[in-house]
């Protein structure tokens, strides 16, 4: 597998009065063709903020201020965010899908509109052929009477509908790569799990590969082939799926994957909860930003620099000292 | 037994992840326009004022009884009566046929003037709203200082620079109506460009410029429409002010303003003159009031299911 999409050393930071906060630190990962990551965190931890990083949708006072997203042999943080060139790489090769379903569609526009619209706008497609594209869309995306459904507005659609709509504008002109921000986390379960499935299948339709940035490691465990768990801006741990749940080595991770229930354990587990709660990003000094609330913690941890990703073979990467 | 269990846990699985769902019914959203246009009787009363206001101004001239502009001294402040239904003013016009002209005159104004106050109010505001920085500070500055005048003190000193006539009236009342179109724009560009659509908008590639019109605009435009509408009444009473005064439509031309203007000094013995185009005034501009609610709940999609 080749890669895809190469993220290097990004560092985005936002100059607020009390002081600047480096939403996401010194971040590296990387996508395959066709290939499925989890990036998973706490609320605040620079998931978002990572990803609207590659697509430079970061508006003031964020500003990008380090790294390389490199994309089809070319680096996308040399163009200007509203270039011509960065434009037709949102929605033409990177498309992204937002939390909440509902409010992400234009509440004044029908669906058809909202569809066609990036048809015309990236691929130069004729209105009719447009609309035509549309429907077989909304049809791939299991909506029902999508003919008609087309003249519809937002508010006819339900929020897991709402977002199958978006799956279906984000994959409409055919992006290499779909971020998934957050795509389940307002809906209910069983329609969380519908989705997954749908973007997962679509995905693998278009020959794409998809990003879900998510907090709940439950989401990815069944699609995602590799993840990166990510903590105050850094990613602490990097692996397959299969590595990271059986051989969790971060405490974060740990920490994580105890406070979930689990079917293959013994029965009378208790679940444990991570103490403490995320830290406040503004000035953060350069040692082990989870060190506070970490379990394992040595000397050196609150002392000495965050140690950078050691591998430990595998393809799984663990940013905390070697005990 | 555990099988069946599994069979039944990994059907109901699949029966869930295939996401069958079912269409509701749609409904047409031009039926529910009309429904909720046409349902409400003060909308209707507004309506009906209007379509008889453009066709008595297009068919002026077949309606009105007596030429609007030739006086006769003969028959000067005559009561009203069987040939001239409101009488004659001062210089033996007839009031009717004056009235029926200045409905003309009241529209040409009325729409002409908010089609250009609101087209560059409402692209500066949309300016303003959406690049923010110097943009805002030098665009919203100087409507701060047009706003600084009272509009019709505004529109006066205007109007009396350049002199009277409709076409001076239009220009003047544009300019002072521009702050406040632009105004009311900058703030819902503030506010609209600020949802997750116009994030999610941007994400997918889009231009500003496509941006500002294509999305923010639409969803600014049941506002806008009730501003139109309100300011379409408050231009019509500005008209006529600036008529009253004098220093707008010229005599011979016939506007209510002036016709107001040049009754009042019979308000005690003809009073008719004064109050025919005032009572004009006055349902016309509550007439415009009224479409204008009923359009913006008619139009506001957010208001589906509600209404």
């Amino acid at each position: 597998m080749s890669v895809l999409l190469d993220v290097k050393n990004l560092t985005t930071q936002f100059n607020t009065e009390a002081g600047i906060v480096k939403a996401v630190n010194d971040v590296s990962f990387q996508l395959n063709e066709q290939e499925i990551i989890g990036l998973v965190g706490e609320s605040g931890c620079g998931k978002s903020v990572s990803q609207l990083s590659v697509m430079q949708l970061i508006s003031a006072p964020g500003k990008i201020t380090n790294g390389e997203v490199n994309f089809e042999g070319r680096n996308l943080l040399d163009y200007e965010s509203n270039s011509d060139e960065m434009r037709a790489i949102r929605g033409g090769k990177i498309a992204m899908i937002f939390q909440e379903p509902m409010t992400s569609l234009n509440p004044t526009l029908t669906i058809g509109r909202q569809l066609t619209e990036m048809l015309e706008l990236h691929l130069n497609m004729t209105k009719e052929a447009a609309r035509e594209r549309a429907v077989e869309l909304l049809k791939q995306v299991g909506i029902s009477g999508a003919e008609s459904r087309l003249d519809d507005y937002p508010h006819n659609f339900s929020g897991g509908m709402r977002q199958r709509v978006m799956i279906a504008i984000g994959l409409s002109c055919n992006p290499r790569i779909l971020i998934a921000d957050e795509p389940t986390t307002a809906l209910d379960v069983t329609t969380q799990a519908q989705l997954l499935e749908l973007m997962k299948d679509m995905v693998s339709k278009y020959n794409a590969s998809l990003v879900i940035v998510t907090h709940n490691l439950g989401v990815v465990a069944r699609y995602a082939h590799r993840i990166y768990i990510m903590y105050a801006g850094n990613i602490v741990e990097s692996g397959t799926t299969e590595e990271i749940f059986a051989n969790p080595q971060h405490p974060y991770t740990k920490g994580l994957l105890k406070c979930i229930p689990r079917l293959d354990e013994e029965k009378g587990r208790k679940l444990v909860p991570i103490e403490g709660l995320p830290p406040n990003l503004i000035n953060m000094k350069s040692s082990c930003a989870f060190a506070p609330r970490c379990s394992e913690r040595l000397e050196r941890c609150l002392t000495e620099a965050a140690p950078p990703l050691r591998d430990i073979g595998n393809g799984h990467y663990v940013g905390c000292f070697e005990k | 037994m555990t099988d069946t269990i599994t069979d039944t846990m990994k059907k109901t699985e699949n029966k869930i992840l295939s996401g069958e769902s079912e269409a509701p019914p749609v409904v047409s959203e031009w039926r529910r326009f009309r429904r909720v246009f046409f349902q409400r009787k003060l909308v209707m009363f507004g309506l009906i004022v209007f379509v008889i206001l453009i066709f008595t101004a297009v068919f002026a001239p077949l309606l009105a009884p007596h030429d609007p502009y030739r006086g006769d001294l003969a028959n000067s402040l005559v009561p009203p009566n069987s040939d001239f239904l409101l009488g004659t003013d001062i210089q033996g016009r007839d009031t009717l046929s004056r009235l029926i002209y200045g409905t003309r005159t009241a529209l040409l104004v009325g729409f002409v003037t908010v089609a250009i106050a609101a087209t560059i109010g409402n692209v500066l505001g949309l300016m303003a709203g959406f690049f923010g920085k110097a943009v805002a500070m030098i665009i919203m500055r100087i409507m701060d200082t047009v706003m600084c005048f009272p509009f019709l003190i505004f529109a006066l000193v205007l109007a009396a620079v350049l002199g009277g006539g409709i076409q001076n009236v239009i220009i003047a009342l544009s300019i002072s109506l521009i702050p406040g179109f632009a105004r009311v724009m900058n703030g819902l560009t503030l506010s609209i460009k600020e949802n997750d659509y116009i994030l999610a908008e941007r994400s997918m590639g889009a231009s500003n410029f496509r941006i500002m019109f294509k999305h923010i605009l639409p969803n600014a435009m049941p506002t806008m429409i009730v501003l139109i509408t309100l300011q379409l009444g408050t231009l019509i009473l500005a008209e006529a002010a600036l008529s009253f005064l004098g220093i707008g439509i010229q005599p011979p031309g016939a506007a209510w303003g002036s016709m107001i203007n040049d009754g009042y000094r019979f308000l005690l013995t003809n009073p008719i003159l004064s109050f025919a185009p005032g009572l004009a005034i006055m349902i016309v501009v509550f007439a415009f009031n009224m479409i204008g609610d009923g359009l913006r709940d008619a139009l506001d999609p957010r208001l589906r299911g509600l209404l």
